[in-house]
């Protein structure tokens, strides 16, 4: 392995001492002089037609200073081109509760809140959509008028010849999967601010200047451009710290246009800072997502053909949805070898808050269902888990069915070691009843190959200045939102550049300072923003040693970048600067004293010194940068990254969501519990092998796999937003049920290492890919510890409970049917989250609730 | 509502203050003394993320009313850094993975000084128990363990090397 000096050593991230001592700045830290706050009104109904708005007894109250409302700011945005749909403020209809109808600007938060309840809002109740399959058949109140049948998109795909491929199966499976959902609830809740500058030549409201919680500053800018009506150049975007994201804040949420419309309308700074509640509302997560999944495989465990429809509950707007839909089915690919692939995807509008992305964007879900239905089919044809995965895998280089192009694959290696450190082969089947392993892989995007705005700009662009002073100073608009973006800019920059990690200051994500980067979303930032990066480095790198290699008489190529010095190649290597007693003997007899001053001297004397010199061993970083600056006149490198033409993907409808540069890849053994009595299921330990392509900061690493193992145990175990009439009735961090510390496991991560040929000194993401598999890993693992298999989640008990029931009783249940028919009637309204007062989805053949008798056994498997 | 007039000793300092009656610590914390380390993730004492002490318990400071903490010793994450440097847990914090976000972080730091505080030796059970009270979405909380047992061995060290060897030297 190459050797490096900052890459691939545990390194505490850049801001650490910020975040530790409360030091660091979030947005909802941040005032300015003569700050206003903002509230916002919402909507109590899930579907309404705003008949009027009356703000007046709101605006004469003491203290407030406007009111806004929908027509100050007319024009419709969204974050994807193709999904303008949304409203700073309601104009017409409120379509979930919690919809944005009105926003008070008042000198404090207490004089707003009452504001709000003096706004006389007059609505005309309309009939709403819940449930995603009820939802396609409206015909009448439509959620968008231009989206018959709400559907928001549909696609259509077949790769190969999926009928002929279940021709071919010995062995086929089929079954319908749900998975509820669930939420970032980043520990930040989402802040603005805005303030707007005077123009000293019109004397008018000028430049803005934005203050967010935001993984995209670009993108915000450019939807603020849409709405003011502002040119882009007069928009400053500024990302303070950010609170976590998870997808919650990779596009624009209401608050953020909303209090930049308050801002020119109270002509004053103005700040939104999001209750808890607000955030649960305002959402974006990941859509409760109907599966009917079919897989045929031959006896020797070889896949040969999926099929799966998948039905997304979208909310009612648009945001990522179509995004989501397509990497649903596109990401059927690229993790195993499948020659025929079949894809009906539906995105769904319903009266909900909108459904966006959410780490592990689309994949998530429908992985669930795949590596479920893998291992029943493993069991069927009495094949080991871990074996019908490894018959399985692709050949890279490749390029799958659906058109994904696959260098790097440590898919094997990641089966091979959690399989190893689980004990796997001694323990599978073989713990005491109760207790069980499962299995089950993941893979996920280095960032989408294709940009959501289309077009040729690069996906990152990085910028270097270094100066006199030695500083090296690198400009990204990467978003640093606690994944260590910007501790990973600067130990790239460091690596390249020979210099110590302390020499690099990151300025980063200021829409002013920076150059465009689109953000941090889809795992891209390690993969391009680090491309980026390096190739910035390489730049200015370049320079430093061309200007190096004529005071040392030797090649460019001859010059090693180490430590802080430029050394020949095959030379002695001084000695380390910490050494005090050989110091003074490398000041003299080392090239020229302190570069800081020899920039100064005269070119007269400098040529004469240089004389008495003679060509230099080794210079130091510091001189060797004046050297370069003395030289070039100024010291800057630029580098950009976008993806290969070869890796963005099939031409077919919607082939451009799904490709990457390079897939991570994970594989994950589960240990877990299962109460019988009470359905409780702990996990004890999960083993999770990432493929990251290189490490570049281990603890980061190790940090991100953790993390996203743990938040697939979550939506695994007990997250779930749970809906009556359109409302969310666990709006809170309690009732959401994240873990907490009692309830969470104990992950092993393990770092696999593929060396990617495209990434940053091979590295590859790692901070989303792992999260799909602990899902899948947990069900498998329940069948394993009682027999019984899980196809809604999350597994709470009373799903455990009811599967338990249902073997006992060997009736054939399928829970997904909607809610459990076995359990005793004082737990079931709380049993599915969507059934209710008839508009939720058909209950169950054999629910009691439902009408009369209807007998008839329920689905399959 | 009208404003009176409280002293609320913060980190060591007294500051005097005209506070509504309702207002909560949270508030007075990070508006009038502009202390925003302490953080609001929700308003209900649930997440911990606003998390002080007061007269050494670790409480959420986003359900305590200001007025009631007069007289009373409050310290919040900018008091802990100790003569100018990271105090052990922080810079262990960092080195071990414990803060991603960081949102979280000032809380828990909290929530571990108070734990050290009444057990300067606690197992992996006892810390799981304790940081319950602060919820974190970003690390699984497993890179706080290594951290917090980190900073215990570390602040053992130097505990070891200011007394010389010596035994029986004071507490704190």
């Amino acid at each position: 392995m190459t050797d490096f000096s900052i890459i691939g050593k545990p390194t505490a991230m850049v801001d650490a001492a910020e975040k530790t001592t409360g030091a660091g700045k979030y947005t909802d830290d941040l005032r300015v002089p003569g700050m206003l706050v903002g509230k916002i009104l919402h909507s109590p109904y899930p579907h309404a037609r705003i008949k009027s708005i009356d703000t007046k007894r709101a605006e004469v109250l003491d203290g407030v200073i406007a009111v806004v409302v929908g027509k100050d700011a007319p024009n419709p945005y969204g974050i994807l081109p193709v999904g303008h749909d949304e409203h700073a403020l309601a104009l017409d209809k409120v379509r979930y509760v919690g919809d944005n109808v009105a926003c008070v600007v008042a000198i404090s938060e207490s004089i707003a809140e009452k504001a709000l309840e003096l706004i006389d809002v007059d609505y005309e109740v309309l009939p709403a959509y819940f449930d995603p399959e009820e939802s396609l058949k409206a015909k009448t109140h439509l959620i968008h008028d231009n989206k018959p049948g709400n559907l928001e998109k549909d696609y259509h795909h077949a790769f190969g010849d999926p009928d002929k491929g279940f021709a071919e199966a010995d062995h086929r499976a089929e079954a319908r999967f749900i998975a509820n959902e669930v939420t970032h609830a980043a520990m930040e809740p989402h802040s603005t601010l805005a303030s707007f500058e005077l123009d000293p030549h019109t004397g008018e409201m000028g430049r803005l200047t934005v203050w967010s919680s935001t993984q995209v500053p670009y993108y915000l800018q450019h939807k603020l451009s849409l709405v003011l009506e502002m040119p882009m150049s007069q928009i400053r975007v500024i990302k303070p710290l950010v609170g976590g994201g998870f997808g919650g804040k990779s596009e624009v949420i209401p608050l953020e246009i909303i209090v930049a419309v308050a801002a020119r309308k109270a002509q004053a700074p103005v700040k939104i800072t999001y209750t808890r509640e607000e955030v649960f509302w305002a959402h974006r997560g990941r859509p409760r997502t109907i599966i009917d999944l079919k897989t045929g495989i031959k006896n020797d465990g070889r896949i040969t053909a999926v099929k799966a429809r998948v039905v997304q509950d979208g909310g009612a707007y648009c945001s990522y949805g179509v995004v989501t839909i397509l990497y649903s089915g596109a990401l059927l690919g690229a993790l195993y070898d499948i020659p025929h692939i079949q894809y009906d995807g539906y995105r769904v509008l319903t009266n909900k808050p909108a459904c966006g992305a959410m780490r592990g964007h689309g994949t998530v879900n429908v992985r669930f269902a795949f590596e479920s239905q893998l291992d029943e089919l493993a069991a069927k044809i009495g094949m080991d888990p871990a074996e019908i995965r490894q018959r399985n895998l692709l050949k890279p280089p490749c390029i799958t069915v659906n058109g994904l192009r696959v260098q790097s694959y440590g898919l094997p290696e990641c089966i091979e070691k959690t399989v190893e450190r689980s004990a796997w082969k001694q323990r599978k089947g073989k713990l005491p009843r109760g207790r069980g392993l499962g299995i089950a892989c993941s893979h996920y995007v280095s960032g989408a190959a294709n940009s959501i705005i289309r077009s040729d700009m690069p996906h990152s662009t990085v910028n270097i200045k270094i100066d006199r002073d030695g500083g090296v100073v690198v400009y990204t608009g990467a978003s640093e939102i606690g994944q260590g973006s910007d501790t990973m800019t600067a130990q790239v920059a460091a690596e390249v550049l020979g210099c110590s990690l302390a020499r690099v200051r990151v300025i980063a994500a200021d829409t002013d300072l920076t150059p465009i980067d689109i953000g941090s979303y889809s795992s891209r930032v390690t993969f391009m923003a680090g491309n980026a990066t390096l190739r910035a480095a390489e730049d200015a790198k370049k320079r430093i040693a061309a200007a190096a290699a004529k005071k040392m008489n030797c090649a460019t190529e001859d010059i090693v970048f180490r430590d802080d010095l430029l050394l020949k190649k095959g030379s002695v290597v001084p000695p380390a600067k910490n050494d005090k007693s050989e110091e003074a003997e490398v000041t003299q007899g080392g090239a020229s004293g302190s570069g800081r001053v020899e920039g100064q001297i005269l070119r007269g004397s400098l040529q004469q010194k240089r004389k008495e010199e003679g060509p230099k061993e080794w210079m130091t970083f510091e001189e060797a940068v004046v050297a370069a600056i003395d030289f070039h006149g100024a010291l800057t490198g630029t580098g950009s990254y976008a993806p290969p033409q070869e890796a963005r993907g099939g031409k077919h409808k919607g082939g451009g969501v799904g490709p990457s540069p390079a897939y991570s890849y994970s594989a994950q053994v589960a240990e877990v519990s299962v109460d019988e009595e009470t359905g409780e299921v702990t996990v004890h330990k999960v083993w999770a092998a990432h493929d990251c392509g290189r490490a570049l900061n281990p603890v980061a690493v190790e940090g991100q796999i953790i993390g996203s193992v743990w938040m697939g145990m979550g939506q695994a175990l007990t997250e779930e937003m749970i809906w009556k009439d359109g409302m969310l009735m666990n709006a809170g961090m309690l009732e959401y049920r994240s873990p907490s510390s009692v309830e969470s496991p104990e992950v092993e991560p393990i770092i696999v290492e593929s060396i990617d040929p495209e990434g940053p000194f091979g590295a590859k993401e790692c901070s989303e890919g792992s999260l799909a598999a602990t899902i899948p890993a947990i069900a498998n693992a329940i069948y394993d510890a009682v027999g019984v298999r899980l196809h809604e989640s999350p597994f709470t008990p009373e799903r455990v409970l009811a599967a338990l029931r249902a073997k006992r009783n060997a009736k054939n249940l399928n829970m997904t049917g909607g809610i459990d028919p076995t359990a005793p009637a004082r737990l079931r309204e709380h049993g599915g989250s969507l059934c209710f007062q008839n508009k939720g989805p058909e209950r169950h053949a054999l629910d009691p609730a439902r009408s009369k008798n209807s007998l008839s056994s329920a689905g399959a498997d | 509502m009208k404003k009176e007039l409280i002293e609320l000793k913060v980190n060591g300092r007294s500051h005097e203050l005209a506070i509504e009656p309702s207002a909560l610590l949270l508030d007075v914390l990070r508006g009038d003394l502009e202390l925003t380390g302490s953080k609001r993730g929700c308003d209900e004492s649930s997440c911990g993320a606003c998390t002080v002490l007061v007269d050494g318990a670790a409480m959420m400071s986003c359900t305590l009313l200001a007025a009631s903490c007069q007289e009373r010793e409050i310290t919040t994450i900018e008091g802990v850094s100790e003569h100018g440097s990271l105090a052990a847990i922080q810079k262990a914090y960092g080195d071990w993975g414990g803060a991603q976000c960081g949102f979280c972080t000032p809380g828990f730091i909290m929530t571990v000084k108070s734990l050290l505080a009444e057990n300067p030796d606690p197992s992996e059970a006892d810390v799981r128990m304790a940081l319950s009270s602060n919820l974190c979405r970003c690390t699984g909380y497993s890179q706080m363990y290594e951290a917090i047992r980190s900073a215990i061995a570390a602040e053992q060290h130097s505990a070891l090397s200011s007394t010389g060897g010596s035994t029986g030297s004071a507490n704190d």
